[in-house]
């Protein structure tokens, strides 16, 4: 379970190694003093917090940010670039240490412990990253030992650790491999192993297919969802890469300049998304756009010999439904289909179509409200001129 | 050649051999802890300290500024303090010690900065100490670089050690200015600087076998 509250993470630039300096010899000498007075006030205690654009030295990575990843579950964020999906993740187990907020992972207060009990929480917190970060003058096997080791484990006892991880990774005939000799998708199977080894209720997930290639990126979300449903893994994960969530996430956040702008079951983002910056992902991630010919010619305002240009997405029943012909009958429109696509999303199968509606405005309106009504999602891209 | 000069130079030789491995060894035992402190301590690291991570570079730099043969005089007091004696082969490998500490520990520093960051992120992520992830990380991670390192300072020893030799250092160097130089004895001259030669390129030889042995990469 991760549970983020009101957390933000500011950047100063301006005399940005005395700053350091200063936070962090405040941090040595009362760690969990300066914490607890910030978690405990619930306001954030950085002044520029309020003020960020009016300070040109001040740069804000992640603002006011809620996540709730309950038990069990994967949570995806996704964002562009320098939106603040990465040090979101990195607050998670304090990488990074938010300016303000709380950060609760399995029901403890990660911001207020001393850095030897920091240590511990992050045992039972798993990470995998974008480049694998294995240690290349380790093999396999001691790569996956790595953070058994640190623990203080015994070596019969790591050996009895890792085994079963390299088995289940599919390494289990790499183990004295060294990770120059491994393709990418090996080696975040290794990444994965060595994550896991300090069996952690908690994994966080730092891009970690986007150096890979498709077909691997596809084994790796399997392997991930595996572990998730064997183990009752925690999986917060960040990517740019709406494949990623469609294919392995529960639950889905979009970040944008620092701030969660929405949230949904995976299902209903896919379906319908809410903002704007959603609908991009999912059309750039879909490709589903009306033709340029057409688009050149949408209106926003319907005219007096115009018909309107919908874009429907629909998902359970719906799709099963003959929708398109009854709606011919019984709304007496007919239906241009311009572009469609099925699309399966884990156990959901979502339909979307982009159609031109033909019938006078009275009977197109109807035909709108019919389809809302057989819980279609509608949005009416534009008007077109009539060509007769 | 007589037999007195061939147990002059093999003397000569194992002189200056002496001078470089306990110099080495000293300066490797002191100069890699001090590389690792001046990366380590340095802004945004594990263990940041900025000003004593500026004291460190100050004290480094100075270290190689000083000239070697202006270096072995000026130390001379502290020099007879530990040894008890300003000439000879244990006097100069005083001077060659302090020489080279600064030089190893800029050259380990340089091997760390190699190591991409994300490693040290990863180990930290896994609840590593600063202690673990000098220990498991950064050596183990930089030891092709930190042997490189040594190799350079090895041979270089090898070339100071020559200059120990005009004060009475002892070694190759020595039997070189006094015999070959100084006595107008070209055959000396030549056979001095062709064991340095052969030494250098053994040296070398050894450094890079040990580099490919431990590079995984």
């Amino acid at each position: 379970m991760i549970t983020l509250r009101n957390v933000s993470k500011t950047y100063h630039l301006r005399n940005r190694r005395k700053d350091q300096r200063k936070s962090r010899l405040a941090e040595e000498a009362t760690p969990s003093l300066k914490a607890g007075s910030t978690a405990s006030s619930g306001l954030p205690d950085d002044g520029g917090m309020d003020r960020p654009k009016a300070d040109a030295n001040v740069i804000v990575a992640l603002k006011n940010v809620d996540l709730h990843v309950p038990q069990g579950s994967i949570h995806g964020v996704i964002g562009l670039s320098g939106a603040g999906k990465s040090t979101l993740i990195r607050c998670v187990n304090l990488l990074e240490r938010p300016s303000s907020g709380s950060v609760v992972v399995d029901g403890q207060e990660m911001t207020r412990l001393s850095s030897s009990d920091l240590n511990q929480a992050r045992h039972r917190i798993g990470m995998i990253f974008q480049h694998f970060n294995l240690l290349t003058s380790r093999n396999v096997f001691d790569n996956v030992a790595l953070p058994l080791e640190l623990m203080g484990m015994k070596r019969a006892e790591i050996r009895e650790r890792v085994m079963p991880l390299l088995d289940l990774t599919g390494l289990a005939d790499k183990t004295r491999q060294y990770p120059a000799q491994l393709s990418g998708g090996q080696k975040q199977r290794v990444a994965i192993a060595r994550a896991l080894a300090s069996k952690p209720r908690v994994l966080l997930c730092d891009e970690a297919t986007s150096a890979l290639d498709p077909q691997t990126t596809g084994s790796i979300l399997e392997l991930l969802r595996d572990i998730n449903q064997q183990l009752g893994l925690t999986i917060l994960l960040i990517t740019h890469e709406m494949e990623v969530v469609k294919s392995i996430c529960h639950r889905v956040s979009l970040i944008s300049g620092g701030e969660l702008v929405e949230e949904a079951d995976v299902g209903d983002f896919f379906t319908a998304p809410r903002t704007r910056l959603g609908r991009e992902f999912l059309n750039d991630f879909l490709q589903l756009e009306p033709p340029k010919a057409l688009v050149e010619r949408l209106e926003a305002k319907a005219g007096a010999n115009t018909h309107p240009v919908v874009r429907l997405a629909f998902s359970g029943d719906a799709v099963s439904t003959p929708l398109i012909s009854r709606l011919a009958r019984e709304c007496e429109v007919d239906v241009s289909i311009l572009q469609a696509k099925v699309e399966s999303i884990q156990e959901r199968t979502l339909g979307l179509m982009i159609a031109e509606l033909l019938g006078p405005a009275e009977k197109t309106r109807q035909a709108i409200d019919y389809l809302e009504a057989h819980d279609l999602h509608v949005e009416v891209l534009g008007h077109v001129q009539r060509d007769d | 050649m007589s037999s007195a000069m061939i147990d002059l130079i093999l003397q000569a030789t194992l002189d200056t051999l002496y001078m470089v491995g306990v110099s080495g060894i000293l300066s490797a035992l002191l100069g890699v802890p001090l590389g690792v402190m001046l990366y380590v301590t340095r802004p945004r690291q594990i263990l940041a300290r900025p000003a004593l991570n500026q004291v460190l570079g100050i004290v480094t730099n100075i270290g190689r500024s000083v000239p070697f043969i202006i270096l072995m005089v000026a130390i001379i007091p502290f020099t007879r303090m530990i040894v008890g004696t300003s000439i000879g082969t244990n006097a100069a490998i005083v001077p060659l010690t302090i020489a080279a500490i600064p030089f190893v520990a800029r050259l380990v520093e340089g091997a760390l900065n190699e190591i991409p960051p994300g490693l040290v992120e990863a180990a930290q992520s896994m609840g590593a100490t600063p202690g673990q992830i000098i220990a498991k990380v950064l050596l183990p991670e930089a030891r092709g670089g930190i042997i490189t390192g040594l190799t350079i300072t090895v041979v270089t020893l090898v070339s100071y050690s020559a200059m120990a030799g005009a004060v009475g250092g002892g070694g190759l160097g020595d039997l070189g200015i006094r015999y070959g130089y100084n006595r107008f004895n070209p055959t000396i001259m030549l056979i001095t600087v062709a064991i340095l030669v052969v030494m250098v390129q053994g040296f070398q030889s050894l450094g890079d076998y040990l580099v490919r042995k431990s590079d995984r990469k």
